[in-house]
């Protein structure tokens, strides 16, 4: 079962990609900013999340929630504060920003922390494994990773096409002055499009650093990945997305098998093919 | 009685290039007022000024006797004046019946608009309430645009160039419903490059040039001759 183990393998990593690309697909599909800083604000709620178990002794669930909260204020602050003021015509001022911010993250993160590596204790959980076929099974832990996934690509889905404030981050994302016409205050639906992109950063944080491990450095490379699953899926399409992280994560696993040098390389050679054979990705979002 | 829109020495800027030239306007309730001018004569940016997308002096603008010349568009929008945009603006990501919801973002008064009175007026938009605004006709697109305005149950509605690029028998079937909007309590102003269609629907008129007032008054008490003037300069 060599082949088909691999392939559930790669589904579930693709779950993580995906919980990872989310949050970058959302702000870029809404303000058309690139979030360079998003790989460390992944790294950053991961360490919240192990503060708030080792320091306040809460549980992994609460101490998620908890991060996710202080994540979508600390979101709605920055976009406040810090972004709003070079958001413009001019893409390279935002994109300079959030680079700085990378770097503000990672060594703040290495003052703090040390560069240590971490992980987030799940308990029992982490070696319980549920079987799938004979002679299959699969860790319960990233099978909740990947319906995680589902669940949180789904519920953003419900809340762009059904909901009032959904339909007034699309109309904002067409047209921020023609949407302040219709009463849509641009300020606050961007701030709320940051804190909901943090927050859903911190589901990520909490499945990646259950999963592996982390240190003040990694954020870069969570970037890279993110980038690639919402590049592969097609700019603009949150199940687009979903799909972008299983296909990173499926080739990743299946390079790996065939070669362990192989793992990253495979993935990022399977994202240069779909740019080469479709440029806009497998889902690209279709204007209305 | 409150003007519903008071317009007083109003300069509009972008930038260093000045559009306005002290300009004084004035919309009674119930009333509607047309501008007309030629391009660039500075319109769309007097609309712009009241509805609250270009900022001034607070007292510039008022609006049933408040000053708004320096808030912002959204706020403005839901004290009640919404702005029908030139070249309609529809939002392209979201279906017939959504840009008509987007227009009521916020509302709290609900009536007299709502999404069935305005199907009722344009029944084409419940046909095609599921379409993508994209593929209707101009026409269409416009009734969604003004139907995307009353949904925010304004009682000052800015109507900019609501006729552009329309078949005249469109434009007329478009402007047959400005009584209808005038008769659930909305005053109207409308931006019109056509001369006659605008003196033929409005109470008084104003005619801009070169961001200056150059006439207004009563359709019925000025010479065509003297429009002409106004309109071009020579």
């Amino acid at each position: 079962m060599g082949g088909l183990d691999s392939i559930v393998e790669g589904v579930l990593l693709g779950g993580v990609y995906a919980l990872f690309a989310v949050g970058l697909s959302l702000i870029f599909g809404i303000m058309r900013l690139v979030n360079l800083a998003h790989g460390d604000i992944i790294v950053f709620a991961a360490f919240l999340i192990l503060t708030a178990t080792l320091a306040l002794g809460l549980s992994l669930g609460v101490a998620t929630l908890l991060t996710m909260v202080i994540m979508f204020v600390i979101g709605f602050a920055l976009q406040r504060l810090v972004l709003e003021r070079v958001l413009g015509d001019d893409i390279l001022p935002p994109l300079l920003v959030t680079f700085g911010l990378s770097i503000v993250l990672q060594n703040g993160l290495l003052l703090g922390y040390g560069a240590d590596s971490r992980r987030l204790q799940a308990g029992a959980f982490e070696q319980v494994s549920v079987p799938l076929a004979p002679g299959l099974s699969v860790g319960l832990a990233p099978l909740i990773a990947l319906i995680t996934a589902v669940v949180v690509v789904a519920l953003l889905q419900l809340l762009f096409y059904r909901t009032a404030l959904g339909r007034a981050f699309r109309a904002t994302a067409d047209n921020p002055e023609i949407a302040q016409l219709m009463g849509i205050d641009q300020r606050n639906i961007y701030a709320l499009a940051v804190g909901l992109s943090l927050a859903v950063s911190t589901i990520a944080a909490v499945t990646f650093g259950i999963r592996s491990n982390f240190d003040p450095s990694i954020g870069p490379a969570r970037l890279l990945y993110a980038f690639e699953a919402v590049i592969i899926g097609g700019l603009g399409s949150l199940w687009g997305t979903l799909a972008g992280g299983i296909v990173l994560g499926l080739a990743q696993t299946i390079g790996g098998r065939i070669d362990p040098e192989w793992q990253i390389l495979s993935g990022h050679l399977a994202f240069l093919v779909v740019l080469m054979v479709r440029p806009r990705g497998l889902f690209p979002a279709r204007r209305r | 009685m409150t003007a519903a829109v008071r317009v007083h020495a109003l300069d509009a800027f972008y930038g260093d290039f000045q559009a306005l030239f002290g300009i004084d306007l004035e919309l009674a309730p119930g009333e509607t007022v047309a501008v007309i001018g030629a391009n660039g004569a500075g319109k769309s940016t007097l609309l712009k000024s009241i509805a609250g997308l270009v900022r001034s002096r607070a007292d510039a603008v008022q609006f049933e006797g408040r000053p708004i010349g320096d808030q912002p568009a959204a706020r403005i929008v839901r004290m009640g004046l919404a702005l029908v945009p030139e070249g309609r603006q529809l939002f392209p990501s979201l279906s017939v019946e959504e840009n008509l919801l987007i227009g009521g973002y916020g509302d709290r008064r609900r009536s007299p608009w709502n999404l069935n009175r305005v199907y009722e007026v344009f029944p084409v938009l419940r046909e095609r309430r599921l379409s993508d605004v994209t593929l209707l006709s101009g026409g269409q697109q416009q009734m969604v645009a003004i139907g995307r305005a009353l949904m925010s149950n304004p009682t000052v509605l800015l109507c900019d160039e609501i006729s552009l690029g329309l078949a005249p028998i469109i434009v007329e079937d478009i402007y047959r419903t400005l009584p209808l909007i005038r008769g659930n309590g909305a005053s109207i102003v409308i931006v019109e490059q056509d001369v006659a269609r605008a003196l033929k629907h409005c109470d008084r008129f104003y005619c801009l040039q070169e961001g200056r007032v150059t006439l207004s008054g009563r359709p019925a008490d000025i010479a065509p001759e003297a429009v002409r003037m106004a309109y071009f300069g020579t």
